[in-house]
C-alpha cells in the first residue's frame, strides 16, 4: 500500500519534473552561451500560454495549430527581438545591468498581460482528456503519461541535436569557450541566436504542458521563473544535463513533499502534523544547502578561477 | 640620467600629456551646497504647505530611501545582487510589531532588536553565498530566502496572523511625547533618514568603505594587498540588510498594517530597480530612485494601469543608455559645465 502510493506520486512527480526540466534547460542554455541570467523566463512561459489561448479564439483553431503558430511568434519575440533589442546592447556592460533589464522586461510582460487579458485565471485546454488508468495496483493519470511522453520527446530531440548535429556541437563549443570557438571558425553570434530560439521553443512547449494543470494567470510567471532558476542551480547550470536533472528532481520533490508533509506522525502520540504549506520550502532549502556544500551544482563542473 | 637626450624628450612627452589640466570651477561647489541646503530646508518646511497625503508620500520616500541605501552598500559598493531587501524589511516589520504588540516592548528597544536580527540573518545567509567569489550566488540565496520568509509569515498564523496581516500597529513616542500625528511622524521619518544617510556616508568615507570600493573596482589587486573580499562583502550585505530591517519598522509604523504580501519578491525587485535607476554606487542615487518610484505613480496617474509598464520600459531604457543611472549624469554635468581645461 505504502509503496504503491509512493510509485504513483513518483510518476506524477516525473510528469511535473519533465515540464520543469523544459523550463530550466532553456534558462541554462542562455546562461552558458551568452551569460544572460534571464529573470523574465517565467513571464515568457506565462505569456506564451496566453498567446496560445488568444490565437485559438482569434483564428478559431484547435490547440495544436495554435501552439505551432505561437511557437513562431514566440521565437520572433523571445528569441530574435529579445536578443537583438535587449541582450546584445547590454551585454557589454557586464551581467548586472542585463539582470536588471530582464527584471524590468518581466514586469512589463506581466503588467501588459494583466491589462490585455485581465487579472482572472483562465482555463486552458489540455492535450488529452484525463482519465485514470489502472496498471495493476497502480493508478496513473493519462494526462501525466502524455505530458511525460511529449516532454521526453522534446528533451531527447534536443539532446540529440546538441550532441550529434554540427550546429549543436558548435553551440556546445560556444558555451564552453567563446574565444576558442571563434578561432575555430564558428559563427558565435549565430550560435547564441540559436540558443535564444531554442529557449523560445522550450518556454512555449512548457506553457502548453504546464498551463492545463494550473490555469493561465498573469502572476504565475514568478513561480515558473523561480523553478527554472532553482532547477538550473541545483542541477548545475554549466551543464544542460544538470538543468534537466534539477528540473526532474524539483518536480518529484514537489509531489512527494506535498503528500508526506501533510501526514507527519508525532512520536509518542496519535496526532499528526500538517506541514504541507511548507512543501514549497523544500526545494528552497535544498537550493541553499547545495550552494553551501556544492556550489557548482550536483552535476556541474567546477569552473576554473579566472583573474 | 636626465642628461640623456632621449630620456628628457620622453619626460617632456609624459609631462605634455599633463599640460592640460582640468580645473573645477568654484561655482560648482557653491551651487551644490546651495542646492543641497535648499532641498533639506524644503523637506523641513514641507508640512507648511503639504497636507497629510503629501506627508505620507514623503514618509514612504524616506523609508524606501533607507532600504535602497542598504541595497546600495551591497550592490553599488560590494558589487553583489541581493533579491531579498523587501524580505529583510518584512523581518524588521514583523519583529518590531510582534515585540511591541504581543510582548509589550518599548518601541525603540523593538526597533533596535529588529535591526540586530536583520543584521544577524544577513550574516547567516550571506556567509554561504559569499564564500564563493565568482558568480551571483548571493542573488540565488536571497531569492530562496525571500520566498522562505514569505512562507513562514503566511503559514505561522498563531504568530503572524497569516495572510490577514496585523492591524493597528502603534507609532512611536519619545519621552512620553507621542509621534502619532502625520507631521510628527514625518519628522521622525526625516530624522531616521538623516541618521541612516550619515551612517552610510560615514561607512563609505572610513577605511572600511574605501576597502569596499577597492574590492569592487579591482578585486584581484585589493586581495593581493590583504583585503578579504568575502569579509568585506559579507559586512556590506549584513549592514545593508540591517538598514532594510529599520526601513521595515518604519513602514509598519507608517501604514499601521502589515501582511506577508507587502514583502513579496517583486517588492525586492522594485527596490533593486529604484537603486539602479537612481544610480548604484552613488550616494545620492538612492534618494533619486526612491523619489522617482514614490512620486511617479502620482505624476503618471493619467496613465492609470499602464504605470508599471511605463516604469518597466523606463528601467530597460535607463539600463540600455545610462547604465550608471540618473545620478550618473552628475559627473557628466560637472565635466560639461563646471570644468575648464587650463595650462598646468
Amino acid at each position: 500500500m505504502q509503496l504503491q502510493f509512493f510509485i504513483q506520486l513518483l510518476i506524477a512527480g516525473i510528469a511535473t519534473g519533465a515540464i520543469y526540466a523544459l523550463m530550466a534547460v532553456g534558462f541554462a542554455l542562455l546562461w552558458q552561451t551568452s551569460g544572460t541570467i534571464n529573470f523574465a523566463q517565467g513571464e515568457f512561459i506565462m505569456f506564451s500560454s496566453f498567446l496560445i489561448l488568444w490565437l485559438m479564439k482569434l483564428l478559431n483553431i484547435g490547440l495544436i495549430p495554435a501552439y505551432l503558430l505561437s511557437l513562431i511568434i514566440s521565437m520572433l519575440l523571445f528569441g530574435l527581438l529579445f536578443k537583438r533589442l535587449l541582450v546584445d546592447p547590454l551585454l557589454k556592460y557586464g551581467d548586472v545591468p542585463l539582470i536588471i533589464a530582464t527584471i524590468g522586461l518581466g514586469m512589463v510582460i506581466r503588467e501588459m498581460t494583466r491589462i490585455i487579458w485581465g487579472a482572472n485565471a483562465l482555463p486552458f485546454p489540455s492535450l488529452i482528456k484525463n482519465q485514470v488508468l489502472n496498471l495493476g495496483p497502480i493508478r496513473v493519470g493519462l494526462a501525466d503519461l502524455v505530458t511525460i511522453a511529449v516532454a521526453m520527446t522534446i528533451i531527447i530531440a534536443l539532446q540529440l541535436f546538441l550532441n550529434k548535429s554540427f550546429i549543436g556541437r558548435s553551440m556546445e563549443a560556444t558555451a564552453q569557450n567563446q574565444q576558442v570557438a571563434r578561432i575555430l571558425g564558428i559563427n558565435v553570434d549565430r550560435m547564441i541566436l540559436y540558443t535564444f530560439l531554442i529557449n523560445a521553443f522550450l518556454v512555449t512547449s512548457a506553457a502548453l504542458l504546464v498551463t492545463p494543470r494550473l490555469l493561465a494567470k498573469f502572476s504565475s510567471g514568478e513561480a515558473f521563473g523561480l523553478i527554472a532558476f532553482m532547477a538550473a542551480i541545483i542541477g548545475g547550470f554549466n551543464q544542460v544535463r544538470g538543468a534537466l536533472i534539477g528540473g526532474f528532481l524539483i518536480g518529484i520533490i514537489d509531489n512527494l513533499a506535498k503528500f508526506y508533509l501533510a501526514r507527519i506522525h508525532l512520536p509518542f502520540s496519535d496526532s499528526t502534523l500538517n506541514l504541507s504549506p511548507y512543501a514549497p520550502a523544500i526545494p528552497l532549502i535544498l537550493l541553499i544547502v547545495i550552494i553551501l556544500f556544492k556550489p557548482e551544482g550536483i552535476f556541474g563542473r567546477k569552473e576554473e578561477r579566472s583573474i | 640620467m636626465s642628461q640623456d637626450p632621449n630620456n628628457t624628450k620622453l619626460q617632456h612627452e609624459i609631462q605634455g600629456q599633463r599640460l592640460l589640466k582640468s580645473k573645477l570651477s568654484p561655482s560648482y561647489h557653491y551651487l551644490m551646497w546651495a542646492l543641497g541646503l535648499a532641498i533639506v530646508l524644503a523637506l523641513i518646511l514641507a508640512p507648511l504647505w503639504l497636507k497629510s497625503y503629501g506627508l505620507i508620500l514623503l514618509c514612504t520616500w524616506a523609508f524606501r530611501t533607507i532600504a535602497v541605501q542598504g541595497l546600495n552598500l551591497t550592490m553599488g559598493y560590494a558589487g553583489q545582487v541581493s533579491l531579498a531587501q523587501a524580505a529583510f524589511m518584512g523581518v524588521g516589520a514583523y519583529t518590531s510589531t510582534l515585540l511591541i504588540m504581543k510582548a509589550g516592548y518599548n518601541y525603540w528597544l523593538a526597533l533596535l532588536i529588529a535591526m540586530l536580527l536583520s543584521l544577524l540573518i544577513g550574516f547567516l545567509i550571506g556567509f554561504p553565498a559569499l564564500r564563493i567569489k565568482e558568480g551571483h550566488y548571493l542573488a540565488f540565496v536571497t531569492l530562496g530566502f525571500g520566498n522562505l520568509i514569505w512562507l513562514v509569515l503566511r503559514n505561522e498564523q498563531w504568530l503572524t496572523n497569516g495572510p490577514l496581516g496585523i492591524r493597528d500597529i502603534p507609532r512611536p513616542s519619545i519621552f512620553g511625547y507621542s509621534l502619532f500625528e502625520p507631521v510628527k511622524f514625518y519628522y521622525f521619518s526625516l530624522a531616521m533618514l538623516a541618521l541612516s544617510s550619515l551612517i552610510v556616508w560615514f561607512i563609505l568615507r572610513s577605511p572600511w568603505g574605501r576597502a569596499f570600493k577597492a574590492l569592487r573596482d579591482n578585486a584581484a589587486r585589493s586581495e593581493s594587498l590583504g583585503l578579504s573580499k568575502t569579509t568585506y562583502t559579507l559586512l556590506a550585505f549584513a549592514i545593508g540588510s540591517a538598514l532594510a530591517g529599520v526601513a521595515g519598522v518604519m513602514q509598519a509604523g507608517l501604514v499601521e498594517y502589515i501582511d506577508p504580501d507587502s514583502f513579496l519578491l517583486w517588492r525586492s525587485l522594485l527596490l533593486v530597480m529604484m537603486l539602479v535607476v537612481g544610480g548604484s554606487g552613488s550616494l545620492i542615487g538612492p534618494f533619486i530612485g526612491a523619489a522617482l518610484v514614490t512620486l511617479l505613480p502620482e505624476w503618471l496617474r493619467f496613465t492609470g494601469e499602464y504605470y508599471l509598464v511605463i516604469f518597466g520600459i523606463g528601467v530597460i531604457i535607463v539600463m540600455r543608455y545610462f547604465p550608471k543611472g540618473i545620478a550618473g549624469f552628475l559627473p557628466y554635468l560637472k565635466r560639461r559645465f563646471f570644468t575648464k581645461e587650463v595650462q598646468a
